[in-house]
């Protein structure tokens, strides 16, 4: 904890928007309405794969109100984020169930839903790639051209004539020395399948494409509005300018929204509808099955240890079911090859992170992207060596984890500003009484209450995923009266950046937050760059961009204020809304005196506006080298580490989370409150992958639960009984304020510490997820009879 | 019904009926409103399309998230699978009429206080039916306001600061009850 005195960090801010949502004013895109403004409905693929063999549009084309009917013959344009693979429309072929065919722009949803429902399609049903085994052996080739796909090179790596959209791999150290010095083999092998995101929002986007030029206005539910700009103008062909993205509240994101999704086919639509603005609202199933996931993944993982728990190597296999397109796939198997061996230093490591096409809705970025799937396999991975070690999980992982010094898998030296993940795992450790495995003993003389508790630990990193050179921007304007209005390019999704940022520049200013303005909706034509809401980045660069600002603002008043009061800037202080001088404190001018420029009292004027910039440049980070995955991805690592106690009935197997702890070094707390929101939050999300989510395919690749009948969220019903947010506080110097993003992280290793918890319990290791009554029912009844 | 999805049979999607319009009178945040509508039209319809009233949310559109979360005659329901004819000279209270003379009720600043909202879209209904419990139960313990809010899905915050800020809200309710 830093000693400074603070005036609004780490202090508990209400959200600077929070008065807007409690009163039902919060305008989403869904909410919006245009004159003129059209309504879109799709129709998508029954089948995972297929050729379309005629499509007749003529009877949905004859209502009375239908303006436009698209297919993918009339869109030529392919657009992706990392791979270009993916059509607007299908063409020819469809490649998985939910991915949509014909595009409707009807004078309202009605319209649009009855001339969906009169279009025939013609298809002949291929056979199609369901399994991660079937996409390796690739007789059948989700994308024919994957040879001919543009692709960014050196950084993704799709493998010709395959399934393969990218093989990423870490090659650190000699595994074959390493494998040799170990006294102990453990070699396991984990899955977890696709579950959604499901955000309360859907999807929903809003062009209007004016026909006499090429601008477009587009209202979207994005997360990543600039990203949604380059790409789309990339796309079709025009200036980036031209496209002006404009976000209001969006109802969470989580990863699903970043990228570019429904975007390009409502600009198609109102180019094809003569300009009028179209907007498509995703529906629940389609938000399920049309618009991306999370990726199932398998890990194969082999571990060589020492007897004294000395981690000698690592091999791991991780392949991801990563559905038809790239999108942010490719990146979330990226992500595996530097972060993918857990906060563990391993001296000999290969790590092979292969994406992989099928024929299944396709995969994105999902909160702590490619970190839950593969800290599903190593934190469980690492319980199960400390088992047939005979060594305490806790002492085992102390004996391994990331110390300054220490080197991470892509050959980063960790320092005593990284943050310390043993001062997380030992808090969590102490908050839930962990002292070790139960006997089997001791398990068996509590089998007669039908309950049976179990403890868990497990350790979590993340660094920000993302290009090296990732920038972000703000802008800070003073009015009359001495408020500030601050532009940033983030769009506030739930996380709370308007409030941080709010609190940043209130503390470099000393005024009161109430007297800092952030600007929103998000307007990518007026408001400054920042490359996408995504990867708990904000906080530290948008943090440091708007200090940056700030401290710009306090120069410009501080060279006004030097030539008004007849001084020189250095000495010069400011406080409480003033610039004074600092050996005749009554000698000094308000701010507001200075917003617009000083005034004499002769009418004389000096300066101009206050109107400030701050940037910020991720620095000293690099590509990773394409054959051994080295370099320096990470702009803030920030460690954390779950501890849990669980209780098993062993009749239903129903899980009760009886106490959950969760401690992360984040540097430090900008806002505690919002800083606890996003681990509790985080948490509940990281038990709904543990315990209730999931897809389930028929074996002709039908996705069976697109509902929140069939694919329930966790309820309030479904709360840990106690759940114990920790926040430590190392600080990195060049975050501000010392501070490290925390965003993503709480959902991180949630599954892993149930799953370890579950052992404890029962004495049964669990490889696959989720862990619903079924499935731990079933294991504890193979369990018992073995 | 549909034919989306190649006569699979499965679709539900609203569909205009063709049946004559009717006229539907009822009291909506204590404002009488009449209108001719759709016989099938879901009251979150009417409420978004025909009055405007964009603070509820449709976030699934077959009653199992809650977002469309309203109060009718006391009772909190999902007006997305509600048609709005049920409405009928009935009286309905959205997520726009629970302020106070103008000011916002100790409700809704629970929740800012508390941090019971991040993105905000379930916030709505999570009221309405907070609203619903308080107002037929001023003194909830902690397992009834679980109860009440067990069919509103938030996917930010994890509940608990939204458990805490009712219980917070309700120990207001009473206090101010007391001196009033």
């Amino acid at each position: 904890m830093s000693d400074k005195e603070y005036r609004h960090i780490g202090k508990p801010s209400d959200r600077v928007e929070a008065l807007e949502k409690v009163t039902g004013q919060a305008t989403y895109t869904a909410d919006l309405e245009f004159p003129g403004m059209l309504h879109a409905k799709c129709l998508y693929s029954p089948y995972a794969r297929a050729e379309i063999v005629s499509i007749d549009v003529s009877q949905a084309k004859a209502l009375l109100g239908v303006k436009a009917i698209l297919v993918g013959d009339d869109i030529p344009y392919l657009v992706g984020l990392y791979m270009v693979d993916k059509r607007i429309l299908a063409r020819g072929t469809v490649r998985y169930q939910g991915e949509p065919v014909v595009a409707v722009a009807a004078v309202d949803e009605k319209t649009a839903e009855l001339a969906v429902s009169k279009i025939k399609i013609e298809y002949k049903v291929l056979p199609s790639i369901q399994t991660i085994d079937e996409a390796l052996e690739g007789k059948i080739l989700v994308h024919e051209d994957i040879n001919d796909l543009e692709y960014i090179k050196n950084v993704f790596f799709p493998q010709p004539d395959s399934n393969i959209a990218s093989w990423n791999k870490t090659i650190k150290g000699d595994i074959k020395k390493g494998f040799e010095e170990a006294d102990l083999i453990v070699e396991n092998e984990l899955t977890l399948p696709a579950v959604a995101h499901a955000p309360m929002e859907t999807h929903v986007a809003i062009a209007q494409a004016d026909i006499y030029t090429n601008k477009v206005k587009i209202w979207s539910s994005t997360q990543s509005p600039f990203a949604v700009r380059k790409l789309l103008a990339k796309a079709l062909h025009i200036s980036t300018g031209d496209i002006q993205v404009i976000v209001p509240y969006v109802g969470g994101g989580f990863g699903g929204k970043a990228g570019i999704h429904l975007e390009p086919l409502v600009t198609v639509l109102s180019r094809a509808c003569k300009g009028r603005p179209v907007k498509l609202i995703a529906t629940r199933e389609e938000e399920f099955n049309q618009l991306p996931t999370r990726a199932g993944m398998r890990g194969r993982v082999k571990t060589g240890v020492k007897k004294d728990g000395k981690i000698t190597a690592f091999e791991i296999f991780y392949d991801w079911d990563s559905g038809a397109y790239a999108d942010y796939g490719v990146n979330v198997g990226k992500s595996a090859t530097y972060s993918g061996a857990g906060p563990y230093e391993v001296p000999n490591i290969e790590l092979h992170s292969r994406t992989l096409y099928t024929n299944k809705v396709f995969s994105t970025a999902y909160r702590g992207f490619g970190h839950l799937e593969t800290h599903w396999v190593i934190e469980r991975q690492m319980d199960m060596v400390a088992q047939k070690l005979g060594m305490d999980p806790y002492e085992f992982r102390m004996k391994n984890i990331l110390r300054p010094g220490c080197l991470t898998i892509s050959g980063e030296e960790i320092s005593e500003n990284s943050g310390a993940p043993d001062q997380c795992l030992a808090a969590v450790a102490k908050e839930i009484g962990w002292t070790g495995y139960r006997s089997e003993a001791e398990r068996r003389s509590n089998i007669n209450t039908g309950k049976l508790r179990g403890k868990g630990l497990a350790c979590l990193q993340k660094a920000p995923a993302m290009p090296p050179h990732t920038s972000t921007s703000a802008i800070m304007q003073m009015d009359d009266d001495g408020n500030v209005r601050i532009m940033i390019g983030v769009v506030d999704i739930g996380q709370g950046a308007n409030t941080i940022m709010a609190q940043i520049a209130a503390e470099v200013l000393d005024m009161p937050i109430e007297k800092v303005k952030v600007i929103w909706d998000t307007d990518t034509s007026r408001h400054p760059y920042d490359w996408s809401t995504v990867a708990s980045k904000y906080t530290f660069m948008g943090g440091n961009a708007v200090k940056k600002c700030a401290q710009n603002m306090l120069l410009q008043m501080k060279e006004m204020a030097a030539q008004a009061l007849r001084s020189s800037i250095e000495d010069l202080a400011h406080k409480d809304e003033y610039i004074y001088l600092i050996h005749h404190k009554n000698k000094k001018i308000k701010y507001k005196d200075l917003a617009l420029g000083y005034a004499y009292e002769n009418g004389n004027g000096i300066g101009g506006p206050l109107i400030a910039k701050g940037t910020y440049m991720a620095d000293g980070l690099t590509f990773l080298d394409p054959v051994t995955g080295q370099g320096f991805p990470a702009l803030d690592w920030t460690f954390g580490a779950h501890g849990v106690e669980i209780e098993v009935d062993i009749e239903t197997g129903d899980i009760q989370i009886i106490k959950i702890a969760s401690a992360f070094d984040i540097g430090q707390a900008i806002n505690k409150k919002l800083v606890e929101g996003q681990i509790m939050g985080g948490v509940l999300q990281g038990i709904g992958s543990a315990i209730i989510e999931g897809y389930k395919f028929s074996p002709e690749g039908k996705l069976m639960n697109p509902s929140f009948t069939d694919n329930k969220i966790p309820t309030a019903k479904d709360i840990p009984m106690e759940i114990i947010p920790i926040i430590i506080e190392n600080p990195q110097p060049d975050g501000p304020f010392g501070a490290r993003g925390v965003g993503e992280h709480p959902m991180i290793s949630v599954p892993s510490v149930i799953g370890n918890a579950l052992y404890d319990a029962l004495g049964i290791n669990f490889y696959n997820l989720p862990f619903s009554p079924e499935n731990v029912a079933l294991a504890i009844g193979n369990g018992l009879k073995k | 019904m549909c034919e989306k999805h190649n006569n699979e049979g499965t679709c539900f999607t609203y569909v205009d009926s063709g049946l004559k319009k009717v006229l539907l009178s009822c009291i909506v945040n204590g404002e009488s409103v009449c209108a001719y509508i759709d016989p099938t039209m879901t009251l979150l319809n009417f409420l978004r399309r025909e009055l405007k009233l964009f603070g509820s949310k449709e976030g699934c559109g077959e009653g199992e998230c809650g977002a469309c979360t309203i109060i009718m005659n006391g009772v909190a329901v999902n007006s997305c699978i509600i048609l709005a004819l049920e409405a009928m000279n009935e009286s309905i209270i959205t997520v726009e009429g629970i302020n106070k003379n103008g000011k916002i009720s100790i409700l809704q600043q629970e929740f800012i206080s508390h941090d019971a909202l991040q993105c905000g879209f379930c916030t709505p209904g999570m009221l309405m039916s907070a609203r619903a419990l308080l107002d037929r139960n001023p003194n909830p313990n902690e397992s009834e306001i679980i109860e009440a809010i067990a069919g509103n899905f938030c996917r930010c915050t994890g509940y608990v600061p939204i458990i805490r800020a009712i219980a917070s809200a309700a120990k207001l309710e009473r206090e101010e009850m007391k001196n009033e």
